[in-house]
């Protein structure tokens, strides 16, 4: 699905963030990205969602290299990954359901089309009540399974995570890390960056270890 | 209000014009974008109106004097002064081209001279020049030339005067005072459009995160750079409208005081400058064109301006 083949990358004239970093995601797996705080973790998921560069290597995403696409191309093959922010990034001025709908509505689709599935998907995460609530009304837990279902909505084939449980409590990372496999369960693929070892002790995936720059891949 | 409203649609299943913009409809920087665009516009209206003025009225003052010109007969002993008043009258409208010749009478003259030699002025008892006016039409004018020799022919003291020497001063003046106007309303306008850029861009830079958030849904850069150039041609409309609409307003209202003041010397002095003050068809349409081309330039502007903020995002080398 997404494939590194010895990519490195650094930023201006600085040290090599990352090192030679070689790894597969596959189609349906589920996979945790960790590492010390400034490992890299944040630039690898960025380079996954084709947002940065790399200096030197391969990637290779849906079967293509990704230094062949054009910008154009690109939002087509976005729409392909959901991505969950750390810092949630909604959009304050408009409601719960209005930033969850927010990727169908920029591919163009009618309201009318998508209102049951953004609900149900809503009422999955367990924001059903919370619907017509502006972000800044709502709590951490709340942007985050916001954040989350934003990503989810359009059924993308992998799901991209950053710190997903670290502003909620530990009973709340559970029921996240749940979703994520019902998630994966359903046929997409996860990657979840975080640094929450009793998080990644509850269920047995595979890790990919950043550190130093080099990645150490325990499946 | 904005969440009941959305509450109403999703109650009862209105279409997606409902919705809330994906660009927020107006913040501070939004105000302050709409108040620059509307100051520069009411100066670039202000210059194009001024330049229309002078303009007009250099091309009226232009045409005033072409309309005429004047026959001089110089006193002299042995000259039937009516006589050669008649002679000169009758050779002068015999041109085509000369639409009217008047004698200017005794008492007229007595009237001009008034001011130097006072009231109950004796003409008969001066050597007086006396005058001939020629109105002309100033769309085939006469052959000066032979109408000179004509008019020597038949009195030798009379001279004419066709004013060539001042109009062409005074068409040069004109042409370089509409020049003059030109380059400092292109000034105005550059000015405009570089305040705009400016303002726009400020105002943009609070757009960031909505700029980014809608690249990583997925969405193309048109549907962006559409939603915020839409959103932006609309904050352009108002400013250039208020702007516009302020600048023509002035000038009704000055052209409506010099009509209500027409009499008084202050309105004479402005008269005889400006005419009537009436910037005219050209001038609204003028304030028209300024109006739709600050809009264009503001949505323009943010087009651009969210082109270039995503060009950074996209896939940008690491710095």
């Amino acid at each position: 699905m997404i494939r590194f083949e010895n990519v490195g990358l650094r930023y201006g004239m600085g040290p090599e963030i990352l090192k030679d970093v070689s790894f597969h995601v596959r189609p349906k797996s589920f996979q945790f990205l960790t590492g010390p705080s400034g490992a890299g973790k944040t630039t690898l998921l960025r380079l996954l969602f084709l947002a940065l560069k790399p200096t030197r290597g391969l990637i290779t995403a849906f079967g293509k290299d990704i230094s062949t696409i054009t910008n154009a191309e690109l939002p087509f093959l976005r729409r392909r990954v959901g991505v969950v922010f750390q810092d949630f990034r909604l959009l304050d001025h408009l409601t719960t359901y209005e930033n969850v709908a927010l990727p169908l509505r920029v591919r163009g689709k009618e309201e009318a089309s998508y209102r049951k599935d953004v609900v149900e998907l809503l009422k999955w995460v367990g924001l059903g009540d919370r619907i017509h609530v502006l972000p800044p009304v709502l709590s951490g837990g709340e942007k985050q399974r916001a954040a989350i279902a934003r990503a989810l909505i359009d059924q993308p084939e992998i799901l991209l995570a950053d710190e997903p449980t670290g502003n909620v409590d530990p009973p709340l990372a559970r029921r996240l890390l749940r979703l994520f496999m019902e998630l994966n369960r359903s046929g997409t693929s996860v990657v979840i960056a975080t640094h929450d070892l009793t998080l990644m002790d509850q269920i047995d995936a595979r890790r990919m270890i950043l550190n130093g720059g080099r990645l150490e891949i325990h499946d | 209000m904005r969440r009941l409203r959305s509450q109403k649609w999703w109650m009862f299943g209105h279409k997606d014009e409902r919705q809330t913009p994906i660009v927020p409809n107006g913040n501070i920087s939004s105000t302050a974008l709409i108040f620059v665009i509307a100051i520069m516009t009411f100066l670039a209206c202000l210059t194009l109106g001024a330049v229309t003025v002078v303009r007009d009225s250099a091309s009226s003052w232009q045409l005033q004097i072409a309309r005429e010109a004047t026959i001089q007969i110089r006193p002299d002993e042995e000259l039937d002064m009516e006589a050669a008043l008649d002679k000169v009258q009758v050779a002068a409208s015999g041109f085509s081209g000369v639409r009217d010749a008047r004698i200017v009478d005794k008492e007229a003259t007595a009237r001009l001279l008034e001011p130097w030699l006072g009231a109950g002025l004796d003409i008969d008892a001066l050597p007086v020049p006396r005058l001939v006016i020629i109105t002309i039409d100033p769309a085939s004018p006469p052959d000066f030339a032979a109408m000179r020799a004509a008019i020597k022919l038949a009195v030798p003291q009379a001279v004419l005067e066709d004013h060539r020497n001042w109009v062409d001063r005074l068409v040069t003046m004109a042409r370089t005072t509409v020049y003059f106007g030109i380059v400092v309303l292109s000034l105005v306008l550059v000015a405009t459009a570089l305040a705009i850029i400016f303002a726009t861009r400020g105002a943009m830079s609070g757009n960031g995160h909505i700029i980014e958030v809608l690249h990583f849904v997925g969405a193309e850069g048109k549907f962006i750079a559409n939603e915020f150039s839409r959103r932006f041609f609309m904050t352009g409309v108002k400013g250039a409208l208020a702007g516009g609409l302020a600048a023509l307003a002035l000038f009704i209202a000055v052209g409506v005081w010099s009509a209500a003041n027409r009499s008084t010397p202050e309105a004479d002095q402005a008269a005889a400058l400006f005419g009537n003050f009436a910037i005219g068809w050209a001038g609204y349409t003028g304030v028209l064109a300024i109006v739709i081309l600050v809009a264009l330039l503001t949505a323009e502007t943010t087009r651009l301006t969210v082109l270039r903020h995503l060009k950074g995002l996209d896939r940008s080398n690491p710095e």
